[in-house]
Formats: structure tokens, sequence, C-alpha cells
């Protein structure tokens, strides 16, 4: 499973590239081994882990630590050992092997391997094919009609489905389109799980992904505050004028 | 249905897409103009597609950079990105 994110939905992609995933992964052993012994190395490997990426990788090549949550054992044959392994982003899964065929000491390597799982994607109704995407551009391009292309391609919003959300009022979104922070009087309503120092998505009213940012308070001092700064803005999405301009300038 | 019934109902839809059921507090109850903006799933299609995301099934043998470009020209974007590099054979 790969998201790919388009035009502007580009600007809220690296927060899926640093989420979480899920991979289903076949690792093929180079000798005999019993289930138990297999089961006992892949505990070794849940947890922190110091991870050289492979030599063919796309990152440079230093020891990273990286924190795997859940190793599952699937299937064992005896040669082939299917795994589902739930980590964070960056852990190699052909290094996984490779290090669990070393500490096993009849080595191993990795067969296959499919992503089930990026951040808040999964393999779902909403998963499509390249054949289906051209299908539908091909429905919307030569016979006018747009169902297809609604249903394969999601709204930029699913992206921060998983965050903490703040709705906010029509006067308040063309400011934070040009930067500034979010301030109290400009929210509406909030999720319980704002968490002060936290990142949290900035929404309108229509549910339109405004901003990305830090919270510089709590959930329950939000509610209860008057005035201030809620949120701290990190990376403005929507484009500035989509709402009207509601704040001055101060006089020089 | 007015057009803040729709938007706070897709602010919902996103929630339950990734089981998000965090407790809400409305701070003052707000209406929004249907003069600017849209509900996502709402946008001309032309504005849907450049604030859009496929959740793909990547084929084996291309690399993934490779496969954002077809989309990039099958839609005659500017930009795309992909969410995580998969090594080419993966899917």
């Amino acid at each position: 499973m790969l998201p790919v994110a388009l035009e502007n939905a580009t600007k809220v992609i690296g927060n899926i590239v640093h989420s979480g995933k899920t991979y289903v992964c076949v690792m093929q052993l180079h000798g005999p081994v019993s289930e138990e012994e297999l089961r006992s190395a892949i505990k070794m490997f849940e947890g922190r882990v110091y991870q050289r990426p492979p030599l063919r990788s796309s990152v440079k090549r230093r020891v990273r630590v990286k924190t795997i949550h859940r190793i599952q054992l699937a299937e064992f044959t005896g040669k082939y050992a299917l795994l589902i392994v739930d980590c964070e982003a960056g852990t190699y899964l052909r290094k996984l092997c490779h290090d669990l065929g070393l500490v096993l000491g009849m080595g191993a390597h990795m067969r296959e391997l499919r992503r089930i799982r990026t951040g808040p994607f999964k393999e779902d109704e909403t998963l499509v094919r390249l054949h289906e995407v051209s299908e539908a551009l091909y429905r919307w391009k030569e016979e006018g009609s747009e169902d297809l292309l609604r249903k394969v391609i999601l709204p930029a919003e699913y992206a921060v489905c998983h965050m903490p959300k703040i709705v906010i009022r029509d006067t308040a979104v063309d400011a934070i389109a040009h930067g500034a922070d979010l301030a109290v009087p400009g929210i509406a309503r909030l999720q319980s799980t704002v968490r002060r120092g936290g990142r949290v998505a900035i929404l309108t009213l229509k549910g339109e992904l405004v901003a990305l940012g830090k919270a510089l308070m709590d959930a329950e001092e939000i509610a209860e505050a008057e005035k201030g700064l809620a949120v701290k803005t990190t990376r403005v999405i929507i484009p500035p004028g989509t709402y009207p301009r509601r704040w001055r300038r101060k006089q020089q | 249905m007015d057009i803040t019934s729709r938007g706070l109902g897709f602010v919902e839809k996103i929630c339950r897409f990734c089981g998000d059921d965090a407790e809400w507090i409305v701070r003052r109850e707000e209406e929004t103009s249907p003069d600017h903006g849209y509900v996502p799933d709402e946008r001309p299609i032309d504005l849907y597609i450049r604030n859009g995301i496929i959740n793909l099934d990547k084929p084996p043998g291309p690399t993934s950079h490779e496969v954002v470009a077809w989309v990039k020209r099958m839609f005659g974007l500017s930009k795309a990105g992909h969410g995580g590099t998969l090594e080419p054979l993966a899917v």
C-alpha cells in the first residue's frame, strides 16, 4: 500500500510518512529451526531495536534506534515464516529478517513484503489499484461522470483523522492561512484529547483542513479560557484567500 | 441538511474512519457561511482532485517514485507525493 497525495495534499503527506506502519512479510530461513526457537528470537526484536539501513536504501546508513511494537508469527512451515509486524516509520523489514537469521544462526532473508497499514490508511474498501484509477479518470474525461473518481480519491483531511482536532470559526480561518497562531476566541469546538505540546489538526466548520499546529494549552484550559494563544501554527494547508480576511494589520 | 451540519458530519466521518472516538467540547455553537470554502467531499471535481489522496495498492516492480510519477502524469498535476517509500518488489 502506497498512499499517494495529489498537488495541495502533498503538504499533509509528511504526516503519513512519519506515522506507524504494519507489514506482512514472508521470511525464508536458510536452515532448520524449531518454532519455539523462532518465537523466542522474535521476542528479542519487539521493543527498541538498533538497525543499520540496508545497502540499498534511501537514507543515510548509520545505526538508528527503531521501535517494533509487535511481531506476530502468523504461519510457519519450517522453511518460511509469515510475520505481521507493527512498527515505527523507517523500520526496514528486510533488515529485520536478516537480523533474525543472524540471531537464529542459520541466516534468513525477506522473500515478500506487503504494507497493510500506513498511519490511518488500511487495507479496506478505500484501497484501489492503478487500473481502477485510470478507469475512473477515463470515465470522467470521456463520459463526463465524476462518480468513480470521487470513490478512488479521498479528501486530504483523511490523512489527519487520527490527530486531536480543533474546529475554528470562519472569521479565524484567513489569519491562520496567512501563518498566524490560533487564539482561543477563534475556536468553536475541540476534542478532549488536545494536550499542551501535542500536535493538532485545525479544521473549519465545514471540515476543511486549515493547518497543523502544536497545542499551547490542554483541552480543558482552552474550554475555560477567554483569551490567549491556543495553538502555534506549524504548517498551513488551506490557500490564503479561501475565506474572507477579518483581521487588521497593527497600525505602524 | 445545512452546510454546518454537513461539515461537522464530515468531521465525524473521518473520525470514524480511524476509530477516533474522542469526546468533543463545544466552546460556542457557530454556523459556517456557504459563501466560501466547501465541505471536503463536496468540492468541485478539480479542487477535489488537487486536495486528494489515493490509497493505492502498489504494483510489484516499479519504485515508489515511479508510481507517483505515473499518477502525477495521469492527472496532469504539478505535484504529487507518497506516504513512505516501499522497495520496488514490495506491494
